[in-house]
């Protein structure tokens, strides 16, 4: 019972300070685009200003739209994002629900709130919602392949190797770096899964070249078109959410290295330290899956995007797969 | 069991995030491919030929001028071009060359906005800014050679009213370097960009045939192959003295596609193609007057007794801009004024384009011959029952014959 309160607790503790932390980064983010096109960009705080905007404006919905449905979906979609932090250790922390749900689940959380997203568009019947909400749609049949096959992979590689610990769970790749368990070849094998995962990264949190379901100069923003308010104040923090989970998700995968191993430390200090980092590297990797991509890149079309995500990225995440299998077979 | 094709409908504006003014195209689409489209100005009529009916020729300059925010010298070139004609008032030969100073810097200042928000429409925000980052140059220069950003108000009938002094020169001199610099990072930035190039090729592909068939001008027009271009087939101005080659994409890529990239590309050959004639303008500017009559009470009395009609098409940015005039003796105010923008022989072409494109395409496609819609509309049926009428051709035309034959006999 005392367990379950301080869950509770604790749960509710980090849902916030995963909030504040999102809305963060997309403020960092936001300027590290801006400098890099020349520009000034926005206060590090924008972010929370239009989030607390939204919250006091008024919260329309179309005459032709679901009503309950339209209302609902944003809730959905943003508290099935907050629970995947559940699940993601953080620096030498375990999870809060740790033991009872692995990687498999943080999969189907983050699926289920797109499905959200896209059942929200559907129901605020609007032929750009409508637009916007099959491109999601197809966007995600095309991401799940090397999404699969990279989880697949891994979870493999550590059941093959012996690794202790459940191979499906985040906790395991957190107590040995899955760098560790493989030879040169696997090595690479896991640089090319790397990649995959970080190339699947901007089409999860819908950012360009992966923007498609949202982009403003063909769609008016999509399936977000009708939203207004205290709703799209919602799905601005799924998004935001969205980015954050992801780049969470890869640091335990790929690199669970830790600080305060590193300098010899123990007790509090060792918790504290590795907690922060965790946070420094979920940024780097934000910085460069996110920001830097989208600087990079214009947007794909939809076809086009399917196209990549099929045969290039699946294609690397099968040359991985097979480089890794021969590294386990063979060594 | 067969399955009916089932189409829906999206507008694409009056107001669209991918359009810079109002323009209304319904897409009938079949999931993502756009199966037939229907094309639907009206929305920013403003009457500005009639506005012109009570206005003296050089109040109508400044009218003129805001027929277009980007091609506004282009028009009034045309505009005091046509009283030009229709007077016979001379220009001495240093207005002409500032002349084409000024429109040579607004078709680079043109052509960058373009290659910008066509950037902006991809998605692809950093080269939108670094666009406008390279555009802030040479407004610096309009602004120090005319005191204004947009809409210099310098040209007058018989001259220009500012002339270039040697601040100016030096600024227009350093901007030249400054282009020749940086430039060519924006265009490598963008025609190397694998994603870009998946956007703009074979997307909005207008034939040799259509372009001629449906009358396009211009970048357009250029980009699907036609030798055409008012500065090297009837010159005006300084372009006299100047050769000036139409950019089109065969003498460069070896091929046409006659698709959005070759108009980007032909767009950005041209920014290359003003530097150059600025360049050759400054360095044999001749000296002398820049008005013919610089007292606007003695032009106006000149402009009061002249009689005649009077024709004049130059290259905006956009392609032919024709403006043509009517002066009629004893009167102060202008008989009657015609513009035709660009715009209006290129938008015919937007049917072909869409054809078997995506949704994601249509911005683009839309901004790919650079529409300058309030440059377009010039005549608007309203109906008071609300119900949509088309206008065909020879209602058109018989029409026209009607007003001509109104105004034949005032």
């Amino acid at each position: 019972m005392n367990s379950l309160l301080a869950r509770v607790i604790s749960g509710f503790a980090l849902f916030c300070l995963v909030i504040i932390i999102a809305l963060l980064y997309e403020g960092i983010d936001r300027i590290v685009h801006a400098r890099m096109q020349r520009r000034f960009g926005p206060p590090l705080l924008q972010p929370f200003y239009d989030v607390i905007k939204l919250l006091g404006k008024e919260s329309i919905v179309p005459r032709r739209a679901v009503r309950t449905v339209f209302q609902a979906s944003p809730w959905m979609a943003m508290v099935l994002v907050l629970v995947i932090f559940l699940y993601i250790p953080i620096g030498s922390i375990p999870p809060i629900l740790a033991g009872n749900g692995d990687m498999i689940l943080i999969l189907y959380l983050l699926a289920a709130s797109a499905v959200m997203m896209v059942v929200g568009g559907f129901a605020s019947g609007s032929p750009y919602a409508n637009v916007g909400s099959q491109r999601e749609m197809v966007l995600m049949m095309s991401y799940e392949l090397p999404l699969a096959l990279v989880v697949l992979t891994l979870a493999w590689v550590v059941y093959k190797k012996g690794v202790p610990g459940a191979p499906f769970s985040l906790e395991t790749f957190v107590a040995v770096p899955v760098w560790k368990t493989v030879g040169l070849v696997g090595a690479m094998g896991l640089l090319a899964l790397l990649l995959a995962l970080l190339g699947v990264i901007p089409a999860e949190v819908g950012k360009v070249p992966m923007d498609i379901a949202e982009a403003k100069t063909e769609i008016l923003e999509g399936l977000l078109t009708e939203y207004s308010g205290r709703n799209l104040a919602l799905f601005k923090l799924t998004f935001a959410l969205r980015s954050l989970a992801m780049s969470a998700l890869l640091v335990p995968l790929f690199f669970p290295f830790s600080l305060g191993k590193l300098l010899g430390l123990n007790g509090a200090y060792f918790v504290v330290i590795d907690f922060l980092w965790f946070w420094v590297k979920v940024l780097l990797v934000q910085i460069v899956a996110i920001t830097i991509v989208r600087t990079m890149y214009g947007r794909f079309k939809i076809w086009q995007a399917s196209q990549f995500y099929w045969f290039q990225m699946g294609g690397l995440a099968l040359a991985g797969m097979i480089l890794v299998s021969l590294d386990v077979m063979l060594f | 069991m067969a399955e009916e094709n089932k189409t829906y409908t999206i507008p694409i504006g009056p107001v669209h995030v991918g359009l810079k003014e109002p323009i209304t195209a319904w897409l009938q689409v079949d999931g993502e491919r756009i199966v037939d489209v229907r094309i639907r100005p009206g929305a920013i009529h403003r009457g500005i030929e009639y506005m012109a009916r009570e206005r003296n020729p050089i109040q109508v300059i400044y009218l003129a001028e805001r027929i277009c925010g980007i091609c506004s010298f282009a028009h009034i070139v045309s505009f005091v071009r046509v009283v030009e004609d229709a007077t016979g008032i001379p220009v001495p030969p240093r207005a002409k060359y500032i002349r084409t100073i000024l429109l040579e810097l607004e078709r680079i200042h043109s052509h960058i906005l373009w290659a910008g928000v066509a950037c902006y429409t991809l998605g692809y925000d950093s080269a939108f800014n670094l666009g406008m980052l390279l555009r802030e140059k040479v407004m610096d220069v309009l602004e120090a050679m005319t005191g204004n950003r947009v809409n210099y108000g310098v040209g007058t009938i018989g001259g220009v009213r500012r002339d270039i002094t040697p601040k100016v020169a030096k600024a227009i001199n350093e901007m030249l370097d400054y282009y020749n610099r940086e430039f060519s990072y924006f265009y490598n930035v963008v025609t190397e960009d694998p994603i870009v190039k998946a956007r703009m090729r074979n997307v909005g592909v207008l034939s040799k045939e259509n372009a001629i068939r449906y009358c396009a001008v211009g970048p357009t027009a250029r980009a699907s192959g036609l030798r055409m271009d008012l500065r090297w087939s009837s010159p005006y101005e300084a372009y006299e003295d100047l050769e000036v080659e139409p950019v089109v994409p065969q003498d460069y890529l070896g091929k046409v596609h006659g698709d959005v990239f070759d108009r980007f590309f032909v767009r950005v050959m041209e920014v290359y193609q003003s530097l150059d004639i600025v360049k050759k303008c400054m360095d044999g500017l001749p000296d002398g007057p820049i008005m013919h009559e610089s007292k606007p009470a003695k032009l106006l009395s000149l402009l009061k007794e002249a009689e005649g009609v009077g024709q004049s098409s130059i290259e905006a940015p956009r392609g032919d801009d024709t403006h043509a005039i009517k002066l009629t003796k004893g009167e102060e105010n202008i008989t009657w004024w015609k513009v035709r923008a660009p715009t209006y022989a290129n938008a015919m072409s937007w049917p072909i384009m869409f054809k078997d494109q995506e949704i994601a395409d249509a911005p683009l496609i839309i901004n790919s011959i650079d529409p300058c819609i309030s440059c377009m509309e010039r005549m608007l049926v309203v109906d008071e029952k609300g119900s949509s009428t088309m206008t065909t051709k020879e209602e058109l035309i018989k029409l026209c014959r009607d007003k001509t034959r109104r105004l034949m006999h005032r």
